[in-house]
C-alpha cells in the first residue's frame, strides 16, 4: 500500500472512530502507534528507552484530544503537531530547556514510516491507574479492561450510568496528567 | 502495561465524539466570559450617560468597531491555535492591518489638528483610567478563554495564551467603549491598543504554564 493510500485509510479510520465505530478506532490507534514509534525512534536515537513511554503518552493524548481533529484537515498535520509537542515537552522536562531544534522536520513525514516492534515501556500505566480515585478507577477497570457494559458497571458499582461515563472520561485525563508527572 | 493493551483499553467502548468541539467550547466560554465582563462593567462603571447622543457620532462606532474587529481576529487565532497542526493563515496579517489602520487614522487626525490640541487628542481626560479598566474588565473573558484552551489541544502554548489574552482584552475594550467618553482616534490608537496588549502579554507569559497538557 502506498503512503498516500495508507494516509487516507488512517484518516478514514479516525473519522469513523470519532463517529462511534469502535473497531475502526481500534485499528486507527494500532496503526498510529506504529507510526509514532518509528517517528520517535528516529528522533531519540540517544534515548531509546524513552521511545515506548512517549508512544504511550502520545496515544493517551491523541485519545483525550481526538475531538480537536477536524475531518476537513489533513490527518498527518494533526498527528505530527501532537507528536512533536509531546516530544518537545518530554525533552524539556528531561533536559530542562527547549531542546527540540528541528527546523527541517517535514510534517508529512510521520506517516512515511512505521515500526510495529514495541519495546517494553518503563512506566507502567496499569500501576498509575491504581492511584486514581475509585470513582474513576472502577469505571475504567470494569468498562475498559474487563469489558463490561456501562449498564453492568453502573449496577455493580451503584454509580449512575452518566457517572460511569464521566468517570472513564475524567479518569483518562487524570491518567494523562499522572503520565506527565503531575499530581 | 504494553502498548497494545493500552490501545485496546483506549479503543474499548470509546463512543462517538460530538462534532465542532472547538467552536462549541469557545462559544460556551465566551458566553460566560462576556456576561461576566458586561456585568462587571455595569456594576463598576455603567454605560456613559450621554450614550443616546453619542450613538449619532461616527467616532462612537469606530470606538466599538475597532476592538470588536480585534476580538474577531483574536477569536479566529485562538480557535486555530487550539487545534494541533492548524496554521494561523492570514490572521496575523489581518490583526496588523487593523492596528495599522487605526494608527493611520490617528496620525491623520493629529496632523489635521491645531498643535495645541494634539496633546489632548492623545491623552484625553481618562487615559490612565482606560489603561487600568480594559485589563481589569478583561479578567472574566481571560479566565474563560484559558478554560476553553485547556479543554482543547494547543501545541504552541505562548501563542495560544497570547491569543486568549488578546481576545479577553479586545472584548473588554469593546465593552469599555460603552462607558468611555473619549472620541479621538489617537486615544484609541494608544490606550485601547495598550489596554488590549496587557492581557495579551499576560496570556503569552502564562500560557506555557497554564496550558500544558
Amino acid at each position: 500500500m502506498s503512503i498516500d493510500e495508507d494516509r487516507l485509510k488512517l484518516r478514514e479510520l479516525l473519522v469513523r472512530g470519532n463517529a462511534g465505530d469502535g473497531a475502526a478506532y481500534h485499528a486507527f490507534l494500532k496503526a498510529l502507534s506504529a507510526h509514532l514509534r518509528a517517528f520517535f525512534r528516529k528522533r531519540l536515537i540517544r534515548m531509546p528507552d524513552e521511545v515506548e513511554d512517549l508512544v504511550q503518552e502520545t496515544l493517551l493524548a491523541v485519545h483525550n484530544h481526538r475531538h480537536t481533529y477536524d475531518p476537513g484537515l489533513p490527518l498527518s498535520a494533526w498527528v505530527h503537531a501532537i507528536a512533536r509537542y509531546k516530544l518537545a515537552d518530554m525533552l524539556r522536562v528531561r533536559l530542562g530547556r527547549d531542546a527540540l531544534n528541528d527546523p527541517l522536520d517535514d510534517e508529512t513525514d510521520i506517516m512515511a514510516s512505521s515500526d510495529t516492534e514495541a519495546m517494553d515501556a518503563r512506566r507502567d500505566i496499569a500501576k498509575l491507574l491504581e492511584h486514581l480515585p475509585e470513582r474513576q478507577r472502577l469505571p475504567i477497570q470494569y468498562v475498559k479492561l474487563d469489558g463490561l457494559s456501562v449498564v453492568e458497571t453502573s449496577q455493580l458499582t451503584g454509580m449512575s450510568e452518566s457517572a460511569v461515563k464521566v468517570g472513564v472520561h475524567r479518569g483518562l485525563k487524570a491518567l494523562a496528567a499522572k503520565v506527565r508527572g503531575e499530581k | 502495561m504494553k502498548t497494545d493493551e493500552l490501545v485496546a483499553l483506549l479503543a474499548k467502548d470509546a463512543g462517538p465524539v460530538a462534532p465542532n468541539a472547538v467552536a462549541r467550547r469557545f462559544g460556551t466560554a465566551l458566553g460566560w466570559g462576556v456576561s461576566g465582563t458586561a456585568l462587571l462593567m455595569m456594576i463598576m462603571l455603567g454605560v456613559r450617560a450621554d450614550i443616546a447622543d453619542a450613538m449619532l457620532l461616527p467616532a462612537f462606532w469606530m470606538k466599538l468597531a475597532f476592538p470588536a474587529s480585534v476580538a474577531i481576529a483574536a477569536y479566529l487565532a485562538g480557535t486555530r491555535l487550539a487545534r494541533p497542526g492548524m496554521r494561523l493563515g492570514r490572521v496575523p496579517g489581518a490583526l496588523s492591518a487593523l492596528v495599522a489602520t487605526i494608527w493611520l487614522i490617528a496620525v491623520v487626525a493629529l496632523l489635521n489638528a491645531e498643535p495645541f490640541e494634539r496633546k489632548h487628542l492623545v491623552f484625553g481626560d481618562t487615559w490612565l483610567f482606560c489603561l487600568f479598566s480594559i485589563p481589569a474588565l478583561s479578567i472574566p473573558v481571560f479566565a474563560a478563554a484559558i478554560w476553553a484552551m485547556k479543554g482543547l489541544a494547543p501545541t504552541r502554548l505562548a501563542l495560544a495564551g497570547g491569543a486568549g489574552g488578546l481576545l479577553a482584552g479586545a472584548v473588554s475594550a469593546t465593552v469599555y467603549a460603552l462607558h468611555c467618553p473619549e472620541t479621538g482616534a489617537p486615544f484609541l490608537a494608544v490606550w485601547y491598543v495598550l489596554g488590549m496588549a496587557i492581557p495579551a502579554f499576560a496570556g503569552a507569559a502564562s500560557g506555557p504554564r497554564l496550558l500544558r497538557w
